[in-house]
């Protein structure tokens, strides 16, 4: 660059006074300069940008959105959003706050009718057995104590079971609106249903009736916002949830004095609170406890309160058999941990099966790299050949070798080498994997290795010969450490395809041969936890880096061709 | 943002011209996407429904894809990213209810999108209790069972006939096939661990009666090759790997009956479970429409009973058992191969999925953590 600058300054023999250089367009030459390469940068750019977009979206973004789940915990916030408040002041330990109760049944019940309570039910349940079905059938009682009420209500006044009175008594109409109950709802549902929720509500909270009955106008609120905005019904036309009729008789009997109050409705309420002893007691504590006695064990309750925050370690502390406590974090129970031994089973099957490949793979290479064209490209093919087979039908066709009454067995036993009652056990376990696994990614380290051959010269070994070393001399100090960076080139390529395999240890490795992408696989596929399995893949991903790394400090990844 | 847009304008203008498509014939898109198992059971249900039901209507294309054990992690997928491109799913009762949970399947009616039973009564008299989700429309009854080979039977011992031969070395020594999941096998070491039929859920449920299952099961471990295909076990019976095994009943009758293999049904203990169609949220009505009158169509009374012709399989309605006939090509009676045959239900289990849908992650770590040991 500096040296580009001055060279045209003295071409054009521009004085040494002060000021810019120009150019010859009259330009200043630094400026013009740097236009022409930023020009050159932006075409180069735009040559690799189909490449660099596709990667970019289809390969790049996916993977970083998958490991980001490792750690994302929004779930529990989103649909919980009063409970998560409600707790924060908890300690974990002493008696569960009333205010938990109170908030967890709006909640619950909000998120009930948003179809979003079982979700959370499958995410707690990866933490605490049971929340899974708690959450589902409390979920379908919770509307039983609302009906009682509203069936009350009813009793004493019918206009109770009319939409309009109570869209009167809420709405604000001229009234001031309580916009901070507004926009606190608006809030919880676009998290709740993850849409942005645009479009005329046709409702505003009175704040005077939401002073006064703070559970009705909030659980009013919330309904408005979810009939409105997701049904796309009109608010004056539709029947509250029971939600509102459990939060009116729990805010009358916690000492609502509505005497003062004259809006419209103030009739109905009077009449209501006249009428306390008709409507049935509303305890939310009681409520909850009577839908499942479960929601009065500590357990649940220290299950949400742990996993309230918007980021967890749970995940991670779960791969590597440990658990996220109230105490803080501690290891797993002995019979449940699996996922450490797993970890340095993949990364010491993947060593032996990378080893069993240099050594198979050498002669072939060597004697791919030396012999005559004609009977080299056939030699090649026969490499390439289980290659370009379906690796369902290559793995399957393994276990028909393997098996006990396969194939090796019985030749085995005709030759009369093994007693036909004690068969060797070849496959379901190490053994099986290591061989079928072998084989599989043998052409992986074939090819790096005979490319990297074909390119020593013949004449080296011959001078070496010629000046007196012997066949091994020769092979050992000149041939072999030319062939090195195949080796190197072959080892990487294998050791990595080896550690994320898992078809083939799951057809062929029985319990003892599966590696930790079997976990990975069954947690992505199966049991849906797949913060788990973004966790257990992160540190797959940061155990390879590590490897790459330490590799390249070691032996150099300049030391590795490819050809 | 602007790739958004242009994605977004593009899917608007499909969708429209789709609706638009639609529009000319009566509201009904006119392709379908079912997504089923493959192999023998998705060909008995394009047999009995699929083609019958092409035959009725014209230019209407059927494609099936055969994604069903992975039917709920794609869902799950698919909706995230905003696009269901399946309008009718084939899964077990436990991930249909996963996917009611998970709000991917859409609740239905059972008396207005499924047809009458034949013999008059209402739908959801007709299934009973089969409807074991909002979400779930039932078609088949199909169990977990044991097979074994004849001729590994020893000499001068009984056939094994009840479930805890399984666990008896003794008696009848060689390898068995287990499921390589804590579904069923638990159960099971429970019940020929003394612990009576109508607890073991509740023993199941706490620590030690988990360890005891599993203890039980550590006395068979070293000669249980554990499978996690459904065709592992037929092919481990015909090769001779396995004295016995268990896997799905209709794997057992095509060894038995189609392949003519030298094996036999247990029966004793057979765990019932159901399988059945799903319909995914967010469909558009076009789609929608289709699929529902493709179901009311797929699960009437005689279309289950005619799915009994291609796999022995029950029909998921009750109507429908009596209309059960003669295998499509071998020509033997069905009925008594059907898991839900008075002789072969003696003894039975009904997959509890309450229970799983609680325990299945904890037990499964606690199962898992055991086997790699």
């Amino acid at each position: 660059m500096t040296h580009s600058t001055t060279e045209p300054a003295n071409f054009t023999g521009a004085a040494p006074k002060a000021g810019p250089m120009l150019a010859a367009d009259g330009r200043p030459l630094k400026k013009s300069l740097a236009r022409a390469l930023r020009r050159q940068k932006l075409r180069a750019l735009m040559l690799v940008a189909p490449l660099l977009i596709f990667v970019l979206v289809t390969f790049i973004a996916p993977i970083a959105d998958m490991l980001f789940r490792s750690v994302e915990n929004q779930i529990v916030s989103e649909t919980l959003p009063e409970t998560v408040m409600a707790l924060q002041e908890w300690n974990g330990e002493s008696d569960i706050p009333d205010a938990a109760y109170d908030a967890i049944y709006f909640d619950l019940f909000t998120a009930a009718e948003a179809k979003q309570h079982t979700r959370l039910g499958t995410r707690l349940n990866y933490e605490q057995t049971g929340i899974s079905s708690l959450f589902r059938t409390s979920g379908r009682q919770l509307d039983d104590i609302g009906d009682d009420v509203h069936d009350a209500l009813e009793d004493i006044n019918p206009a109770w079971d009319e939409p309009a009175p109570w869209y009167q008594m809420m709405n604000a109409g001229d009234r001031p609106v309580d916009t901070a109950l507004l926009d606190t709802k608006m809030f919880d549902m676009r998290a709740l249903t993850g849409e942005v929720l645009e479009g005329d509500l046709g409702f505003a909270p009175a704040r005077e009736v939401s002073d006064l009955l703070p559970r009705t106008a909030a659980a009013y609120t919330s309904w408005a916002i979810y009939t409105a905005l997701v049904d796309g019904d009109i608010v004056a036309e539709e029947d509250p949830w029971e939600s509102v009729f459990a939060a009116l008789a729990s805010d009358l009997q916690s000492g609502a004095d509505v005497s003062g109050y004259s809006g419209p409705g103030a009739d109905m309420l009077a009449e209501a609170a006249a009428n306390l002893d008709a409507l049935p007691a509303v305890d939310f504590r009681n409520v909850m406890v009577g839908i499942d006695e479960d929601w009065g064990a500590l357990e649940n309750w220290q299950t949400i309160k742990l996993y309230s925050p918007d980021y967890t370690p749970g995940y991670f502390l779960n791969s590597v058999d440990m658990q996220n406590g109230i105490d803080g974090a501690q290891m797993r129970p002995e019979n449940e941990r699996i996922y450490i031994t797993l970890f340095i089973r993949t990364l010491y099957l993947s060593l032996v099966i990378t080893g069993s490949c240099i050594l198979l793979s050498y002669p072939v290479a060597f004697l791919l790299s030396n012999l005559p064209a004609r009977s080299a490209n056939l030699l090649m093919i026969l490499v390439l050949l289980p290659f370009w087979t379906s690796l369902l039908v290559r793995t399957s066709a393994w276990k028909v070798m393997l098996q006990q009454q396969g194939v090796i067995n019985d030749v085995l036993v005709w030759l009369g080498l093994v007693a036909d009652d004690s068969r060797l056990v070849m496959i379901n376990n190490q053994t099986g994997t290591i061989i079928a696994m072998t084989h599989i990614l043998l052409p992986f380290m074939i090819l790096p290795m005979y490319s990297v051959m074909s390119t020593i010269p013949p004449y080296y070994v011959r001078a070496a010969k010629s000046l007196g070393a012997t066949n091994w001399t020769a092979f050992w100090r000149v041939y072999f450490p030319q062939s090195i960076p195949g080796i190197g080139a072959g080892s990487i390529l294998v050791f990595i395809l080896a550690i994320g395999y898992y078809i083939t240890p799951e057809i062929v490795g029985g319990t003892k041969g599966v590696f930790i992408s079997n976990r990975i696989a069954y947690h992505i596929s199966s049991s849906l936890n797949w913060g788990l399995a973004a966790a257990l893949g992160t540190i797959l991903l940061a155990v390879v880096l590590i490897l790459y790394w330490a590799y390249d400090r070691i032996v150099g990844i300049d030391n590795v061709k490819l050809g | 943002m602007k790739l958004t847009k242009t994605l977004f304008a593009t899917t608007a203008l499909t969708v429209a011209a789709g609706l638009a498509h639609a529009e000319s014939h009566g509201m009904m898109a006119d392709s379908m996407t079912l997504v089923s198992w493959g192999g023998a059971y998705q060909a008995s249900q394009d047999k009995a429904y699929a083609q019958p039901y092409l035959e009725m209507h014209e230019g209407l294309t059927i494609s099936w894809d055969e994604s069903s054990n992975e039917a709920v992690a794609k869902l799950r997928a698919m909706n995230e990213a905003g696009n269901i491109t399946w309008d009718l799913v084939d899964v077990v009762a436990s991930d249909a209810i996963r996917l009611c949970d998970e709000g991917l399947a859409m609740e239905y009616d059972p008396e207005e999108l499924l047809a009458e039973g034949d013999d008059g009564s209402s739908a959801e008299d007709d299934f009973g209790e089969l409807i074991v989700s909002d979400c779930f429309i039932p078609q088949i009854v199909y169990s977990t069972t044991f097979g074994y080979r004849t001729d590994m039977v020893p000499e001068g011992v009984d056939a094994p006939s009840e479930i805890c031969s399984v666990f008896d070395l003794e008696t009848y020594p060689g390898k068995r096939a287990l499921e390589k999941r804590p579904i069923n096998n638990m159960e099971w070491a429970l019940l020929c661990d003394g612990v009576a039929k109508e607890d073991v859920y509740d023993v199941l449920a706490t620590d030690e009666g988990q360890q005891q299952a599993l203890d039980k099961l550590a006395t068979i471990k070293d000669d249980v090759i554990w499978w996690s295909a459904g065709a592992d076990t037929p092919q481990l019976l015909a090769d001779g790997e396995i004295f016995m095994g268990s896997t799905y009943n209709g794997r057992l009758f095509s060894v038995i009956e189609e392949q003519d293999q030298p094996v036999a049904m247990m029966w004793d203990a057979q765990v019932f479970d159901l399988d059945g169609w799903i319909i995914p949220t967010g469909l558009d009505d076009a789609a929608l429409a289709r699929v529902k009158d493709f179901v009311k169509f797929a699960t009437d009374t005689q279309r289950l009973a005619d799915q009994a012709k291609y796999i022995s399989y029950g029909p998921a309605r009750a109507s429908s058992a009596p209309l059960v006939g003669q295998h499509a090509e071998l020509g033997i009676e069905m009925a008594p191969h059907m898991p839900t045959d008075p002789n072969n239900a003696k003894n039975t289990f009904l997959y509890n999925y309450e229970f799983w849908a609680d325990y299945r992650d904890d037990i499964d770590a606690k199962f898992q953590a055991w086997l790699a040991q």
